[in-house]
């Protein structure tokens, strides 16, 4: 059996045999610069095949080389040489097709590409940070998508570009459901009705959201008109118009209008910020699915990205002070790994909750933590992000404290609930900021002369690096001290009952009749938390599951 | 100065008084290349104004310089059951806690100045960039030691990330 026959039939990818990428991989790739270079040849025969038919006026052509190689009757031979080169064009792109594989087995992805340098990447299943599912505008015309394991580290994830899009969704249940602690025996793809076209058709309109892995429906529904408001009043707004501002005051001050041309490329790259923040968070939509939660964006490319339990390290919702009246939030969280997917649109994955309104911000913060169960710590997120503050659950700065804190000493204040840290500031530009408990890393008090003087400390919550910072300045002393010891005896303890990490094995749960729990799967990991994907072979330890195929090149196929 | 911090019922191990060399050292070492290169200016220019620089300069490094000896001795560590807590600075004071289990790796550097007087400096690792556990003045068998005992401990209570 060829690997063409394995893409067309939709088996199963994650079988433990090597696979091929989708055909169309060097063309998706290439992608713009091939689309323009056969433009520009069209264009030139057309010129020249309306030349030659017509005969029209023949000024100015002798330059053309084409029309020069015509008429000097070299035409033979460098057809040849055009021949000759495409060939060996098709064929270095063909070769490297061939060379570029990738096998699933039940610990590891694996990927092996170059034709004259030869990488072998691969990435620990249960290191898994989240799995992205990429469908570009173009790769989508074709079928095709891309799908990427993230996994902690830069620069450390394991691509597959491009695979075809019917057989993604099935490879990233699967992928999931390995790293989740359970095997799966005989998982069937489920092919989409119709012929090729329909199958394309149906792809291109169907809901992002993989109907069988996740409810159908998004928790959240954006709005159109909120999306509009919401671009209109960001901050970003507010510097365009400072700009414009003060382009105007230096224009008519000096009477120089060329000053203006020099703004025409800004405003054209302004233009295209909006024109992407809309369209990829146009068909925003966000659901919890038995591997974690799934994110989607994207109008024309689309990007879809599901994040097992555990890996997000820190949640923060704000308000920027223009959303205030239409009592909008925004959500982002602070991650182990980010996806390369977010040249999308330029948002970076970062962003879980580009806008909604109050109830929306509470069910998506009900996905990102869930361990936030009681009604209790419910009620302290609400209060953290809209109370002006007082006693309110909060431990706030004290009254001292407003020298440093004009508007927002009442508020300025943390919150230690089972499972959480959460750090509320900002009475202008509202801010929460929490922290899962089990994903903090360490823990910073500091005092400087200024707050010395005042009795007051400044705690810190080092999380892994993103838009999220959580730091609280201003409080009490005693306050930060005892919350130093308090959220530090937490962080051990919530660490030690986290089971994230394999987040099906505690609580057996199947997502299908063809899913069968396993929990024998026995993972021994190593002290090192290794971020990037081990390149060395199998760790000793990981016992179960089959052994591996051997590793000569061309196993699998004749 | 009852408003300092002090974190209740621990006993701060001290790094070694050897420190206070390669500290005092280090500094001088950049407080001459600092006043040097603010002095460029002023002399170029011969204005009297510009050497306000390089002495504003001179007088801050001086009393740090001055300091170094109780800078050194406010820097304390402590392994206590489930973390390593670390302190540091006088004026500017931080402590930092870090559960054992969050640890992704422990250096050990020896620079020239340190190699000198016999001395290791510890680095503590998260997956956080904002950590910034490093420990200096260690006598050098005192730090492998330190750092086999911390590789111990993170073991037997590993955390994912």
């Amino acid at each position: 059996m060829t690997q063409r026959d394995v893409i067309g039939t939709g088996s199963r990818l994650a079988d433990g045999e090597w696979h091929r990428l989708h055909p169309a991989t060097p063309v998706l790739k290439g992608g713009i610069a091939l689309v323009a270079i056969v433009g520009v040849v069209i264009v030139n025969i057309r010129d020249i095949f309306i030349n030659t038919v017509i005969g029209g006026d023949r000024r100015g052509e002798e330059y053309d080389p084409l029309v020069w190689i015509y008429e000097h009757e070299f035409a033979g031979l460098i057809a040849l040489a055009l021949l000759a080169g495409v060939l060996l064009f098709v064929g270095g792109f063909y070769v490297s097709w061939r060379m570029h594989r990738f096998r699933i087995t039940d610990e590891q992805v694996e990927v092996q590409s170059g034709v004259v340098f030869r990488t072998n990447r691969r990435g620990r299943l249960d290191r898994i940070q989240g799995v992205n599912v990429s469908r570009p505008f173009l790769a989508r015309l074709f079928g095709a998508a891309k799908l990427e394991v993230s996994v902690a580290g830069q620069n450390a994830n394991v691509q597959l570009a491009y695979l075809r899009s019917a057989a993604v969704d099935e490879l990233r249940r699967e992928i999931l459901l390995r790293a989740s602690g359970t095997q799966s025996t005989a998982a069937k793809g489920t092919p989409l009705p119709g012929g090729v076209i329909g199958q394309r058709v149906a792809e291109f309109l169907g809901p992002e959201l993989d109907p069988d892995a996740a409810p159908p429906e998004s928790v959240v529904q954006m709005n159109l008109g909120r999306l509009m408001g919401s671009l209109l009043l960001s901050g970003f707004t507010v510097i365009i118009i400072g700009a414009i501002i003060a382009l105007v005051v230096v224009t008519t001050t000096t009477r120089e209008p060329f000053f203006l041309l020099g703004f025409v490329p800004a405003i054209i790259g302004m233009g295209g910020y909006y024109v992407s923040r809309f369209t990829r968070s146009l068909r925003y939509s966000i659901a919890s699915t038995s591997d974690g939660i799934r994110v989607g964006f994207g109008l024309l490319s689309t990007s879809n990205e599901t994040l097992p339990p555990g890996r997000i390290h820190a949640v923060q919702v704000s308000q920027p002070l223009l959303w205030r009246p239409a009592g909008w939030w925004e959500i982002k969280i602070n991650r182990a790994s980010n996806s390369s997917a977010s040249g999308a649109a330029g948002q970076a994955t970062t962003t879980i909750l580009p806008v909604g309104n109050a109830e929306d911000t509470m069910r998506v913060l009900e996905l990102v933590l869930p361990g936030l169960v009681d009604p209790a710590a419910i009620g302290l997120l609400e209060r953290g992000m809209r109370s002006r503050g007082g006693d309110d659950g909060f431990t706030n700065s004290p009254k001292r404290a407003r020298i440093l804190r004009w508007f927002s000493w009442r508020r300025n204040g943390f919150a230690i609930v089972p499972g959480a840290v959460m750090f509320r500031t900002g009475s202008v530009w509202r801010e929460l900021v929490v922290v899962p408990q089990a994903r903090l890393q360490s823990l910073d008090l500091r005092q400087g002369p200024l707050l010395r003087r005042l009795g007051l400390a400044s705690l810190a919550v080092h999380t892994v690096a993103g838009p999220v910072i959580a730091r609280l300045g201003a409080i009490d002393r005693d306050d930060a001290v005892a919350a130093f010891a308090a959220i530090e005896s937490a962080a051990v303890s919530s660490a030690d009952i986290d089971t994230s990490h394999r987040w099906r094995m505690t609580v057996p749960q199947s997502t299908g009749p063809s899913t069968v729990p396993q929990p024998s799967v026995s993972q021994s990991t190593g002290l090192s938390t290794e971020p990037s994907p081990s390149t060395e072979p199998e760790q000793p330890g990981t016992a179960a599951g089959p052994p591996p195929p051997p590793l000569s090149p061309g196993a699998g196929y004749p | 100065m009852t408003n300092r911090l002090e974190i209740p019922n621990t006993e701060w191990r001290r790094v070694s008084p050897r420190y206070v060399v390669v500290d005092f050292v280090g500094t001088l070492v950049f407080a001459i290349v600092a006043c040097a290169v603010t002095s460029i200016p002023a002399v170029l220019s011969g204005s009297v104004l510009l050497w306000a620089i390089p002495a504003s300069l001179a007088v801050i490094f001086v009393i740090t310089l001055a300091l170094t000896p109780r800078r050194v001795r406010s820097i304390g560590y402590q392994l206590r059951d489930d973390d390593l807590l670390f302190r540091r600075g006088l004026m500017f004071q931080r402590f930092v806690a870090v559960p054992y289990g969050r640890m992704q790796l422990v250096d050990i550097n020896r620079g020239p100045l340190d190699r000198a007087v016999g001395l290791s400096e510890l680095k503590f690792v998260t997956a956080a960039a904002a950590t910034g556990v490093v420990i200096p003045g260690l006598v050098a068998a005192d730090a492998e030691e330190l750092r086999d005992r911390l590789v111990q401990l993170a073991e037997s209570r590993r955390a994912g990330l």
